[in-house]
């Protein structure tokens, strides 16, 4: 006999890969949309009704390119780059609670897959693991555009990492955990009576400096330099062809979605919201609720990175440097102690 | 056997293995990612013992910070084995020795470790956070203060050192 907890998280991680994977495709499709409607064009409208099965057009489409391999590349290290940026980008999402918890016969189950004491901490550990995809596949390539886009990519992730780390500690020392739940639930109730007791209006200065390092870390634009075409005709993935190049893209837009759940839970109050608890009391439906409402949240952070890609220009790399080293670390660093002061005045 | 110790067993061939390819292999990028390797076997056995903290300090700051710059600068250099210099044999003979001596005092702690007195039913919990937390503050917090100087005079040292170099350009 198979204990209902393991049926249960193991069909939550069929859902979870599943629903990360639909919401990744149709994203490439919300970003071609969003970009015809900035420039004032139509984007895809062939395929299917308003465009709609344009993705699985495009997937298609990469599954029957050739599959070019350069013969000066490392085969085993070139082959094997995509899987692992697709790998990490999917492994991050193993620790986010979808929403409340749900009675199933009785027994409540968590919908989160994995409730480990250092959730936040694995966030940061396979984000900062992201960047080994990049760069074993531009070093592998043995082409000097590849090459340099990976040591933008690096270098971008380790200077952005820090200041991410220390804007997500002023949030931590708020909650006194590291867990994602103790996170989310410490966001219930209202603030001074008419705001959502949500950590983006207790740490605005933290949130800005995460949202920006969040964009960094996920090679969006305004932070695309290791894929800048402009430089680096198409930097890490130049000679990538085929699904190999699908892969790469791919697990960009699935990092995009973790990302923004991951906003959403540590600075918008996950799957909370205000008052819902006064009108619906079954616990199911406020599940369904609560799951709907992050995924609004969730859609809007997605949007919102597609909103600055087709409105800002790219940084120069100097200023990508200095944006981080020297502005975002120190505002973060004051963050930190302010709140520190905050947190000690309250205690007195 | 129980699962976590056919896990405990299979993460250690790992390992051992991925250690030594690092020692062999001829490419230093091989070399690093054969050490990544090593390092996210280390952080599987953290995980069986629930040392949870340990298991994502080991990712993040070995695999994710150090083991990346590693790879960085070994990118940027582009060394292969044709450009690596050649050692002399006075050379070769003192780095045999030198290891030896390392090797034969890893076997002498070996030998104590039948004497050791092990708890019976070790605390699970202790590799946690909050519990981790409280002994590094409070048992153990002299050590603690005194690592995190050294840390930090070598960032200190790490900036004098890039400083002196611009200098010397301009």
């Amino acid at each position: 006999m198979i204990e209902p907890i393991l049926i249960f998280k193991f069909a939550l991680a069929i859902i979870v890969f599943a629903i990360s994977l639909g919401v990744a495709a149709y994203a490439t499709y919300g970003e071609r949309k969003i970009a015809g409607l900035f420039q004032d064009r139509f984007g895809p409208n062939n395929a299917g009704p308003w465009g709609l099965l344009q993705p699985l057009a495009d997937g298609g489409k990469m599954f029957f390119k050739e599959d070019f391999i350069p013969a000066a590349s490392e085969k085993f290290l070139f082959i094997i780059a995509p899987g692992i940026a697709m790998f990490t980008a999917l492994m991050t999402s193993a620790v986010i609670p979808w929403t409340s918890a749900i009675v199933i016969a009785g027994i409540p189950y968590q919908v989160q897959l994995a409730d480990i004491d250092v959730g936040i901490l694995y966030v940061f550990g396979f984000v900062s693991m992201g960047v080994y995809g990049i760069m074993i596949g531009g070093w592998a390539s043995n082409n000097k555009y590849s090459l340099m886009g990976a040591i933008r990519a690096s270098s971008q992730m380790i200077s952005y990492e820090l200041a991410m780390g220390l804007a997500l500690l002023a949030v931590i020392m708020m909650t006194g955990s590291l867990g994602l739940n103790e996170i989310v639930d410490h966001q219930k109730g209202s603030l001074f009576g008419f705001l959502p007791n949500w950590n983006v209006f207790k740490q605005p200065v933290g949130f800005l400096v995460f949202l920006i390092c969040a964009f960094a870390e996920t090679n969006r634009a305004p932070f695309d330099l290791p894929e800048c075409e402009t430089e680096l005709v198409g930097g890490y993935h130049t000679e990538y062809s085929s699904m190999k190049l699908g892969l790469f893209l791919f697990a960009e837009y699935i990092n995009m979605f973790v990302s923004s759940a991951i906003i959403a839970t540590i600075y918008f109050g996950g799957y909370n919201l205000p008052l819902i608890g006064r009108f619906i009391t079954d616990p199911n439906t406020l599940a369904v609720v609560g799951f709907l409402v992050f995924f609004v949240k969730i859609l809007f952070f997605i949007f919102l990175y597609m909103w600055v890609r087709w409105t800002l220009p790219r940084f120069r790399y100097d200023q990508l440097m200095h944006l981080g080293w020297k502005s975002l670390i120190p505002i973060a660093i004051i963050n930190l102690l302010v709140t520190a002061g905050f947190l000690i005045l309250k205690e007195y | 056997m129980g699962l976590s110790e056919i896990l405990a067993y299979s993460l250690g061939v790992v390992s051992i293995t991925t250690a030594l390819l690092v020692v062999f292999s001829k490419n230093p990028i091989h070399s690093v990612l054969y050490l990544i390797l090593t390092f996210f076997s280390i952080a599987g056995q953290y995980v069986i013992l629930n040392a949870q903290f340990l298991f994502i300090v080991q990712i993040i700051v070995y695999s994710g910070a150090i083991m990346v710059l590693f790879l960085f600068v070994l990118m940027l250099l582009n060394l292969s084995g044709d450009t690596e210099p050649q050692k002399d044999n006075v050379f070769k003979i003192i780095s045999v020795v030198a290891g030896g001596l390392l090797f034969i005092s890893m076997i002498a702690m070996l030998k104590g470790i039948g004497n050791m007195n092990l708890p019976a039913s070790p605390d699970s919990q202790i590799g946690l956070v909050k519990n981790l937390g409280q002994l590094l503050f409070s048992k153990y917090v002299i050590p603690f203060e005194l690592s995190s100087v050294l840390f930090l005079s070598g960032m200190v040292g790490a900036v004098m050192i890039g400083k002196k170099d611009a200098e010397d350009i301009n």
